[in-house]
């Protein structure tokens, strides 16, 4: 057991690319934690994705010793927390688990929207915040105006900020010092105390089953101790206990204030729930710790295997992936147009083309994935509340009362030439401005949005108009109703399951034209016409026709093209298995998603 | 495979002065190749096919044989003499005989147009591709117009019958300049035109150069589809009936050996890289002969046959043959000979009933054939057809 005083446990928050992984890279090496023949960039994420997107999606956590300038050897403990929107909760979680954070902000850029939302989460767990202005090397950094926009627009007192280049190494001494001097030990805990532990996170690894991050606050965590997770109510025998150094290495015991792993034969990374906490089953504390919320999906799409016969692999992959993220839900789904495929619900976006991502690479699938969809509350006319997570599922019109549709708060940062494009993109997207505030050259806008205009290509729009210059984030606010309806989209006379959408019936037009106009684009000339049509119920509102294809004929066909004609046939019947026959007509997998892309 | 298709015998001749950009055919270009001796190999192999099918007794008439190439008309006389010795000894030959040999509108090779007519040549196919130098230049080609209608000119002299080939949907080429240049064709006293869209076919010159973003002002396929409405009718209204889908003849006037490739007859292929097709005890097989010219003449005078490859076409493949073949056709195909196919030629006609409908394909008097949209779309039906 570390004595409490010794103990810094902290957090970074920083932008993507502002240097939050290369600079947790930095106090690994320079505290000599990791030998520097194992030292490789980005330590801490562990996943493919996470290096190549340099995010960070999983909670990970690393124990450095570190002898401060006062002669005594201090323990801190980094949670290398995600750092994505879609992840907000966990985020929350591990900012709970820590006392304090080191705010790291690019000198050549300033601060962004998801700093801000991740710094205000920081500044609601109390914690003590350290300024780290990152990049000071690069001659575009204005330290002095990053300074004065920390103070302006987060409100913390930055002139003392630790000035540092992760890259180069400079000023990373400074950042240990800080860490040990301004940021305070532990809050009092007892070690005994009945244990009370938090679950910061959980992964499920091959050989060890779950493992679980832990930070405790009361009592203590040993081998062979009988724990229970107080709200899933499950018991198991604690099998290691131990810190990252990075690299998993066992302890005797965690005492209260320490961040550690524990594994316990769990089975399903299900059965750990971000936030619960883990106590003994035979002296429990009877308070346990405030602020668990169970995840809910608020992005529903669907997935199908390209090739119909895979589905028995999607499932499972879905499966297997399931079982290590408790955030991500499925149910089976059959569409007319694809087949059969799961109807699978995600925190956000960018979890959604996490998991996507994470089907195809590591179970090597190819997928159709469907418009993502928010969860809609309709209220039908007997008064009973359907949650909508499919516009397929819609009930009839005529017996329905009204639809609610989820609302966000949405914050973003801009320098001021592109603000007018930013306001216009969200106008048009049925936004109602909150607030328009400036920190130096740069505007802060809030804005009131219905989910549904964001979850498809808001953030790449956003990016596109202001050239990248944009950060954004946002918070869900509630549920508000509103003039929505279905838009079914009909190719050669017949609906599409997988293209049917909710829209604003003020939009629908416009929205059902530009779906059609796309359509005409993606789907290749058949041997007939083709129309194209939006609708509303039996109302036709837009409609496109694809005009049939005119020539594919073989100029040259003698004696000796015979034989490689028959081959090209060949060829082509395999090419034939990538379009979905619907009806008549050939669409085209990539039809599907990009059909919903607009350009405005 | 349909009724009195006849038999025939293709020659392949290998070799060519430059190679165009356009083309994907099995041509290299070489000097000093030993006339005598290919002489000897392609005769030889003649008589060696010959005796395979029968010989004269074997109930076969040769009804058709064809030079081409590469470039036949690099051909000497006697080197071509040889060859028909060697195929009027193999086999009983008809009385009308039709012999193409396809030729460069050269000068020098209209020198030789008389030699060809004593070896028994009765039909020539000029390449003349265009009727404009600066277009003639972006084809690669080595003629000049005016030195085109000079051949032509003495090859009408000699020959009885004479066709030529024009590529059009060229770059940059307008509805305008086409009809014209067309018009400037059927002007000219011709019986047969071959008229082909370009086509940039893999592995051509003209393919690296649009890989690479240096092909420009291709039509698309409005354009190309308008520019083959346009021929169509500018032909027929010359006299010139569509018989198949790029060539265009006077009534009478078709080129039967070609013909004979599209009603799924049988014919010898003898040469570099040439194909042949023979019923044999039954069996229908395909042979294919090396392409590569060394190979293939050390092949024949080793008398081995490791030049010739041969294998034989399932019924469904013969179907699958008979159709893109047949179907390009004005007639299209006879449903009887794809009744003889069995099941699998059945099942052909469930699969014409959808394209009948929406317009593609029509049933005339025991055949079945693509109507004027649909010989547009010919490759989509066959694939469509062909399940």
């Amino acid at each position: 057991m570390t004595d409490r005083s010794l103990i810094r446990n902290f957090s970074i928050v920083a932008h993507i690319d502002h240097g939050k992984s290369t600079l947790a890279d930095r106090l690994i090496q320079l505290t000599g934690t990791v030998a520097e023949r194992d030292m490789k960039d980005q330590l801490l994420d562990a996943m493919d994705i996470e290096r190549e997107r340099g995010i960070t999606i999983k909670a990970n956590t690393v124990r450095i010793e570190y002898p401060a300038k006062d002669g005594k050897t201090y323990i801190l403990n980094l949670i290398d927390t995600p750092g994505h929107v879609d992840f907000a909760y966990e985020v929350s979680r591990s900012m709970q688990a820590v006392e304090g954070s080191l705010l790291v902000v690019d000198a050549t850029q300033g601060v962004e929207a998801q700093t801000l939302a991740n710094v205000y989460t920081a500044m609601e767990a109390d914690h003590e915040i350290v300024p780290v202005l990152n990049k000071i090397d690069l001659p575009a950094s204005e330290p002095e105006r990053v300074i004065e926009q920390i103070e302006d627009v987060i409100g913390i007192e930055a002139t003392d900020a630790c000035l540092i280049s992760a890259k180069t190494g400079v000023g990373i001494p400074d950042v240990l010092e800080a860490i040990v001097q301004r940021l305070p030990p532990p809050k009092e805990g007892d070690a005994d105390a009945p244990l009370k532990a938090m679950l910061v996170d959980s992964k499920y690894d091959p050989y060890l089953g779950v493992v679980v991050l832990v930070r405790v606050i009361d009592g203590v965590l040993r081998k062979g101790q009988k724990i229970r997770m107080m709200k899933t109510g499950g018991t198991y025998e604690i099998d290691r206990v131990g810190v990252y150094r990075p690299a998993m290495t066992d302890v005797g015991e965690l005492g209260p204030g320490e961040i550690g792993y524990i594994t316990a034969s769990i089975k399903q990374v299900r059965d750990t729930r971000v936030g619960d906490t883990i106590t003994t089953v035979t002296k429990p504390t009877d308070t346990p710790l405030p602020g668990f919320k169970p995840s809910i999906p608020v992005v529903f799409c669907g997935l199908f295997p390209v090739d119909n016969a895979e589905f028995e692999d999607l499932r499972d992959a879905i499966e297997k992936l399931a079982l290590n993220d408790a955030s991500f839900t499925y149910e089976m789904e059959t569409s007319a147009a694809l087949g059969f495929g799961f109807r699978c619900g995600f925190l956000g976006l960018l979890h959604l083309e996490v998991i996507r991502d994470r089907i195809e690479r590591e179970y090597g699938l190819e997928l159709i994935t469907t418009a993502p969809s928010v969860v809609y509350h309709v209220f039908t006319r007997d008064g009973e509340m359907h949650e909508l997570h499919n516009p397929a599922d819609m009930p009839d019109p005529a017996n329905v009362d009204r639809i609610e549709e989820p609302r966000i708060k949405a914050t973003i940062l801009v320098p001021d030439d592109y603000l007018g494009d930013v306001l216009k993109l969200c106008q048009d997207r049925r936004g109602i401005q909150l607030d328009l505030t400036y920190a130096g050259s740069r505007a802060m806008v809030v804005y009131d949005l219905p989910l549904n205009e964001v979850v498809f290509d808001f953030y790449d729009r956003l990016k596109s108009v202001t050239k990248g210059y944009a950060s954004f984030d946002y918070e869900i606010t509630g549920y508000r109703a509103d003039n929505l309806v279905k838009m079914q989209i009909l190719v050669n006379d017949e609906p599409v399951d997988a293209l049917a959408m909710m829209v604003h019936r003020d939009r629908a037009e416009s929205r059902g034209r530009q779906m059609c106009e796309k359509l005409k684009e993606l789907i290749p000339r058949h041997m007939f016409k083709i129309p194209i049509q939006a609708a509303i119920g039996g109302r036709v509102i837009a409609r496109e026709t694809l005009s049939a294809m005119r020539k594919d004929v073989t100029a040259k066909c003698y004696g000796g093209d015979a034989t490689r004609k028959k081959k090209l046939l060949e060829k082509q019947k395999a090419g034939k298995k990538k379009m979905r026959q619907f009806g008549k007509v050939d669409i085209p997998q990539e039809a599907f998603i990009n059909a919903l892309k607009m350009d405005s | 495979m349909e009724e009195g298709a006849g038999f025939g015998l293709y020659v392949h001749w290998p070799f060519c002065q430059a190679k165009c950009p356009y083309c994907d055919f099995n041509s290299h270009v070489v000097t000093g190749v030993d006339q005598a001796r290919w002489a000897r190999a392609l005769a030889g192999d003649v008589a060696r096919v010959a005796g395979r099918t029968g010989g004269r007794h074997g109930g076969r008439r040769l009804t058709s044989v064809f030079f081409g190439g590469g470039t036949p008309s690099l051909m000497e006389p006697e080197t071509v003499a040889a060859v028909m010795d060697a195929a009027r000894a193999g086999w009983v030959c008809a009385n009308d005989l039709e012999v193409t040999l396809e030729a460069n509108p050269t000068s020098v090779e209209a020198g030789r147009f008389g030699g060809y007519r004593d070896a028994g040549v009765n039909r020539v196919s000029l390449g003349v591709q265009a009727l404009n130098d600066s277009d003639l230049k972006r084809l690669g080609r080595l003629h000049s117009a005016a030195e085109a209608r000079a051949a032509f000119d003495v090859a009408r002299r000699v020959f009885d019958r004479v066709s030529f080939d024009l590529i059009c949907a060229r770059q940059d080429q307008t509805r305008e300049a086409w009809a014209a240049e067309l018009d400037e064709a059927l002007a000219m006293a011709v019986d047969h035109l071959s008229l082909y869209q370009l086509t940039i076919e893999p592995g051509t010159a003209f393919a690296a150069r649009q890989e690479a973003g240096k092909l420009r002002g291709l039509p698309d396929e409005d354009l190309g589809a308008d520019l083959y409405e346009m021929t169509v009718e500018r032909c027929e209204a010359a006299g010139l009936r569509l018989y198949e889908v790029s060539n265009f003849a006077r009534p009478g006037a078709e080129c039967r050996h070609n013909l004979l490739y599209w009603s799924g007859g049988d014919y010898a292929g003898v040469g570099p890289g040439a194909h042949g097709r023979l019923t044999l005890d039954g069996r229908r097989v395909a042979t294919e002969q090396v392409s590569a010219p060394g190979a293939w003449l050390a092949g024949v005078e080793t008398a081995e046959r490791a030049h010739e490859r041969e294998e034989e076409i399932s019924v469904s493949d013969q179907v699958v043959e008979y159709l893109l073949m047949g179907l390009r056709k004005r007639e299209g195909v006879a449903l009887s000979a794809l009744s003889a196919l069995g099941d699998a030629g059945a099942s052909v006609g469930e699969r014409a009933q959808a394209l009948k409908d929406v317009g593609l394909l029509e049933a005339v008097s025991g055949r079945m054939r693509a109507t004027p949209r649909g010989r547009l779309l010919l490759d989509r039906l066959v694939a469509e057809l062909a399940g």
